[in-house]
């Protein structure tokens, strides 16, 4: 589904991502670890196709199509989901006029026909059922005075209604308490399937606890300095990252 | 260039308008009122209109106004306004209670005032002046102040506008309507200055539509005047919807006194006109009051839109909000001048200005400008303005969830549109605003589309 082949990018001339190769078949899911500054978040926004960063070197295929060349919103439509690290808040205008707006853009895009508001609301109420959450952050203004963990709620709920086909998580757990992040999991392994693939882009393994990854990539200084089945997130968890780092620059 | 000589060679036309005029109407207006008309019209005659010399003037030019001949509407003779046209600018069906005004004069036909409550009153000042005239004097042209050169010649040539009374402990169960619908004459330019005041009694609770529209084009200037009396514990909402012709000017003061523990908002729309200025000037004269001024500016071309708020505290334990917005489309511009005042002994005072400027052109302008002026040592202050295009973290969050360039920026200008209009708590009309600001939004993505 995903191929990332040599991945060179950067922001402002400064180069981050120094020669990513990552695969990702449909159906697996797989978790991006490393420290801070190793380019995680740069990877996440480079996928979504955000403006400021510029890719120097190597491609991005999606589904057999040249990712780098489409806009943001092409990319949600052909089924790319980012789930932001710090999402926006967008005053007056309520989640669920937003949550419409989006999904009938990409209907409209694929050619289907838009939903009306009723339609809509229930299919609002199907996706919630699904992630088993009620309808508390649907009426308010996008983010707008949204706690940490509302705020990735209500990412994970975006995903759920918009069902893209690749959703990458960027630090969805960071700054969550160990309930949020149980609820986000839980959300997430509700909208597993055999022909979505998830990345999830992380600081932390406590995650993974709940969201059991198929592939482990260790990302050290914009390179994938290892990767394993589950096992290395936990040996991460017990050694740290400072092992690797160490070991990436003897080799 | 002698811009001022020109000014006030406008304004001695004004004056020798205004003998006419008093001669004319001297019979019918009485003894206190005519005092209160000369007076005003003895400071218009001194200062004429203002010039972008003078601070409260400096972004807004009136030169456009002081240069025209207009002609005064001197009676609703000859400006015939269908019911059907009127209709699109009202809410609710038949059982509406509504004024409407047709170039300045009540017009009887169009209005429907049939089951008010007891006791309340909507209809024509003029009329009411023979009816009410005790309690008109009380507060007609007591609370507007000579500050303002147009607020001055609303008041010399009062002769119409909307009178609105409702006794204590009313508690209306749908809103009161004005509406002020321009029919210009074709061949020349009409001005009218509708003068409207409202009393709300102790502890009445109702809200209050007024717009200003156009039935058809033409060149006409409306200058217009409310006050506003909120009694004790009293709670009023108050709408006022400006969207005049796209040619022309609209110069207009709300002017609102509030007894103590009274509630009062006033969500003003400058949706219209080429030149507006709007002065709303709210004082709070009890312990307790509340005040809430919000307004929504949505401008394009060579739109201009000038508001000037004065929020006077004059007894302690107020509390008052501001919240403007402004979007401003290619050469529009806006200004904003935001003055709280809180005099001596007003404590535990608090306020909040909120002034939010969206520019979405390269050539569009807006000046914001807070102005507190605090003589109370206890008292919470607070004031904050913002002014820029659209969000780029914004604009690009909603493209990433497929939405693309025109309809993310379309969504995020509605959404800076929706923070005022979810202060419209009557629902029919935020429906009505929602449209005419989704139709607004609309044309102009196509516009730029095409551009």
């Amino acid at each position: 589904m995903l191929e990332i082949r040599n991945l060179h990018a950067g922001v402002e001339g400064a180069e981050i991502l120094k020669g990513i190769d990552l695969t990702v078949n449909a159906g697996e899911v797989h978790a991006v670890m490393g420290p801070n500054g190793s380019g995680k978040s740069t990877l996440a926004q480079v996928l979504a196709g955000h403006s400021a960063y510029e890719v120097t070197a190597g491609s991005v295929t999606y589904d057999g199509r040249d990712l780098l060349g489409m806009d943001p919103d092409e990319r949600a439509i052909a089924g790319v989901f980012l789930a932001f690290q710090y999402p926006v808040e967008i005053r007056g205008i309520t989640n669920a006029y937003f949550l419409q707006s989006a999904i009938n853009a990409v209907r409209k895009a694929r050619g289907e026909e838009e939903l009306d508001t009723l339609d809509f609301a229930e299919l609002l109420e199907e996706k919630l059922k699904v992630i088993g959450w009620d309808d508390s952050l649907i009426h308010r203004a996008v983010n707008d005075g949204f706690s940490g963990g509302e705020k990735k709620r209500n990412e994970i709920l975006q995903l759920a209604v918009l069902e893209p086909r690749l959703a990458v998580l960027d630090e969805t757990d960071s700054g969550l308490d160990i309930d949020a992040v149980k609820a986000v999991a839980e959300a997430v392994n509700k909208l597993r399937s055999p022909d979505r693939a998830f990345v999830v882009v992380t600081h932390y393994q406590r995650i993974l606890n709940y969201i059991v990854p198929d592939h482990v990539h260790v990302l050290s200084d914009g390179c994938i300095v290892r990767s394993g089945s589950r096992d290395l997130a936990l040996e991460l968890e017990a050694k740290g990252y400072d092992w690797l780092r160490e070991e990436s620059a003897v080799v | 260039m002698t811009p001022v000589v020109d000014v006030q060679e406008s304004a001695r036309r004004y004056v020798a308008e205004f003998e006419a005029f008093s001669e004319d109407g001297g019979g019918s207006a009485p003894g206190w009122l005519s005092e209160r008309q000369a007076a005003a019209m003895a400071r218009f005659a001194e200062v004429g209109f203002p010039t972008t010399r003078q601070e409260a003037w400096r972004f807004t030019d009136v030169r456009a106004i002081a240069q025209k001949d207009f002609v005064r509407a001197s009676a609703p003779i000859g400006r015939v306004v269908s019911p059907d046209a009127v209709d699109a600018f009202l809410l609710g069906d038949r059982d509406r209670y509504s004024a409407v005004f047709v170039g300045g004069y009540y017009d009887e036909e169009l209005s429907s005032v049939a089951g008010l409550p007891i006791g309340v009153k909507l209809g024509s000042l003029a009329s009411a002046l023979e009816t009410h005239g005790e309690l008109i004097e009380q507060h007609l042209a007591r609370y507007t102040t000579h500050d303002n050169p147009f607020t001055t010649l609303n008041t010399a040539f009062i002769d119409d506008g909307a009178f609105v009374f409702i006794p204590r402990g009313t508690v209306l169960d749908r809103p009161l309507q004005l509406v002020f619908v321009a029919s210009p004459e074709s061949d020349e330019p009409s001005v009218w200055h509708p003068r409207s005041l409202v009393i709300v009694e102790r502890e009445v609770e109702a809200s209050l539509v007024e717009s200003y529209v156009a039935a058809g084009g033409g060149s006409y200037w409306t200058n217009a005047v409310t006050e506003v009396v909120v009694g004790e514990g009293a709670r009023l909402n108050t709408y006022r919807i400006q969207r005049e012709d796209g040619q022309a000017y609209h110069t207009a003061t709300t002017q609102s006194y509030q007894e103590r523990d009274s509630v009062y908002s006033c969500v003003t729309f400058a949706l219209g006109a080429s030149l507006t200025r709007h002065d709303i000037n709210a004082v709070l004269d009890g312990e307790g009051a509340e005040c809430t001024l919000d307004g929504l500016s949505l401008l394009t071309g060579r739109q201009h839109v000038d508001h000037h708020t004065t929020l006077e505290h004059a007894k302690p334990h107020c509390t008052s909000w501001e919240y403007f917005n402004g979007i401003f489309d290619e050469r529009a511009r806006g200004v904003f001048n935001g003055r709280i005042v809180v005099r001596p002994g007003a404590q535990r005072t608090d306020s909040k200005q909120t002034n939010n400027n969206l520019l979405l052109s390269e050539r569009a302008r807006a000046d914001s400008q807070p102005q507190l002026e605090i003589y109370a040592d206890d008292v919470k202050c607070t004031h904050g303005a913002t002014l820029g295009p659209i969000d780029e973290r914004q604009l690009y969050y909603l493209q990433t969830r497929g939405m693309g360039q025109d309809a993310a920026r379309n969504l995020l200008t509605y959404g800076f549109c929706g923070e005022v209009l979810n202060a419209v708590t009557l629902d029919d009309l935020r429906r009505q605003l929602d449209e005419l600001v989704r139709g607004r939004l609309a044309a102009s993505v196509q516009k730029r589309g095409t551009r």
